[in-house]
């Protein structure tokens, strides 16, 4: 009798637990992040999230009133797991293009900056498709970069990682000849460091809208149209009113905002 | 009649695209992707499989009579790659060895360490060997006492015992293990996406990574596997009937 009474006792916990859970869950803002792309986001030893994108996501969330519950998700399954409502939106520097529009919704840009190829010092060859015929080019998977390799560099052999982190850690081990990524993150994260002293970047901004998109922003589920106007009413606010700027200052020496 | 066809085709492409759960015409459309995929699975998997076969017997064996010196070094290799994941190892000699100037600069990098192809070979070789290590030893250790006797009678050597009478019967006796070691072998070869290979799964990833159509990639990439599985499983059932076929219960002729 007394263990009858004592599962029921336990599931009766088990339940508000979960319920518990939901109803939190109804208030807080959940935010998609990565974790893994420096300057914008990246992982202290201790597990707590660092970085612009961040830092700007802590910020939407106080403008709204709703507690931040930040979901780290690896980058290729972000946007499966926004329609999965694993999270409400995604704040990981996701760029705004056409193909992505397809599944899902974005607010105003945040940021913008071009992309460039990355190479060794006097690598020998030049940031054409002929130059690159044949070299190991590395990109991030299902990044826009991997877009635009695969259409503007045709000839070149595609390697594609799970995290910008790991294209750096191949790059600088010799095993790629280049490779394509933000030209921001790219200086920030790797040409500034002791890692990536041997290596500069090759050739001009890579001049591909289609697959580049207009710079990043804020990714919504189609059907959240009320919660998109409010996120890009905040980032407009968020420019206007010079919180931007030092959010911006902390992080860069030039103003990543574009035109 | 060409424009026709060539309407129909459009209009598979649009039902594809707005109104299939699937986008079946996408995914026809880089089929031969997954095919190369599907190669590369193959390729990697049966090399290690072979590699890994051949050191075992020897390991076993010394495993098996409990060699004074070579047992614990080996019980030591078989007991770290069959306790830890295969994506740890995979992960240590891929990204774990690049970090080490010493290994950059020396003779084994520019042909073997910088290629994900060979570290996954030598990653995949050594696990399977330690997993087929263990239980061969264990199909050595259990040949019946009488027939290693009735051998030693008949005046075999040791070494003759072992090739003639105690290998054999354990293969034998191992075959039904080693078929399910196959099939973990080839579920744990997605691995190699990890290392930036393009297998089934790297192409699954790819798909997903230009189209942003998760279930496209990954259910074309369940179907290869379960097709290799099932001839996997297949292949193994003729071979066992073939060198098990004296150990199946007969029924009695009628004339």
């Amino acid at each position: 009798m007394i263990k009858k009474k004592l599962t029921m006792l336990g599931l009766a916990g088990l339940l508000a637990l979960v319920t518990g859970t939901a109803a939190a869950g109804g208030h807080g803002l959940r935010v998609g992040v990565e974790g893994a792309y420096p300057p914008f986001s990246w992982k202290e030893a201790d597990g707590s999230l660092k970085g612009f994108d961040i830092d700007l996501a802590m910020e939407v969330c106080k403008r709204l009133n709703r507690e931040c519950v930040l979901v780290e998700q690896e980058w290729d399954g972000m946007i499966p797991a926004l329609l999965a409502k694993k999270f409400d939106t995604i704040i990981a520097s996701m760029s705004i293009t056409e193909e992505r529009k397809k599944k899902i919704d974005f607010t105003v840009k945040y940021y913008n900056t071009p992309a460039k190829l990355v190479a060794k010092k006097g690598a020998g060859f030049d940031d054409t498709a002929a130059g690159l015929k044949g070299k190991r080019l590395g990109v991030q998977r299902a990044t826009t970069h991997q877009c635009s390799a695969e259409k503007l560099f045709p000839g070149a052999e595609l390697v594609l990682y799970a995290t910008q982190e790991e294209v750096w850690q191949d790059l600088s081990a010799g095993r790629l000849d280049a490779q394509l990524s933000d030209s921001l993150q790219a200086y920030e994260g790797f040409l500034a460091l002791d890692a990536g002293s041997g290596f500069d970047f090759l050739g001009d901004a890579i001049d591909d809208v289609e697959c580049q998109g207009v710079g990043a922003g804020f990714a919504v589920r189609k059907e959240d149209s009320a919660l998109r106007d409010q996120l890009s009413q905040i980032i407009l606010d968020i420019r206007a009113d010079g919180t931007y700027k030092a959010m911006n200052d902390k992080y860069f020496a030039v103003d990543i905002y574009g035109n | 009649m060409a424009d026709t066809e060539r309407t129909f085709f459009e209009y598979l492409v649009y039902v594809s695209e707005n109104h299939s759960p699937l986008d079946f015409m996408l995914v026809a459309d880089h089929i031969d992707k997954f095919f190369y995929g599907a190669l590369l699975t193959i390729e990697i998997t049966v090399l290690a499989l072979f590699i890994g076969g051949v050191m075992a017997i020897p390991l076993a064996i010394v495993r098996a009579y409990r060699h004074r010196w070579l047992n614990a070094p080996i019980f030591g290799f078989t007991y770290l790659f069959r306790g830890t994941p295969l994506l740890v190892q995979t992960y240590l000699v891929y990204y774990g060895l690049a970090q080490f100037n010493f290994v950059r600069e020396s003779f084994l990098w520019d042909p073997v360490l910088s290629s994900p192809w060979w570290c996954a070979l030598i990653t995949f070789s050594l696990n399977t060997a330690a997993y087929t290590t263990e239980f061969l030893r264990g199909a050595i250790e259990n040949t019946a006492k009488g027939e290693i006797e009735a051998a030693r009678a008949c005046g075999m050597s040791p070494a003759r015992v072992m090739r003639r009478i105690v290998l054999p019967s354990a293969f034998r006796r191992a075959l039904p293990a080693y078929s399910n070691e196959v099939i973990f072998m080839l579920h744990s070869s997605v691995v190699l996406s990890t290392i930036t290979l393009q297998d089934i799964l790297g192409v699954g990833r790819w798909l997903n990574g230009r189209y942003y159509l998760a279930y496209e990639g990954f259910i074309t990439a369940m179907l290869f596997y379960m097709a290799l599985v099932f001839l996997i499983s297949k292949g193994f059932r003729v071979w066992e009937k073939h060198w098990l076929g004296h150990l199946r219960a007969r029924t009695a002729v009628e004339n």
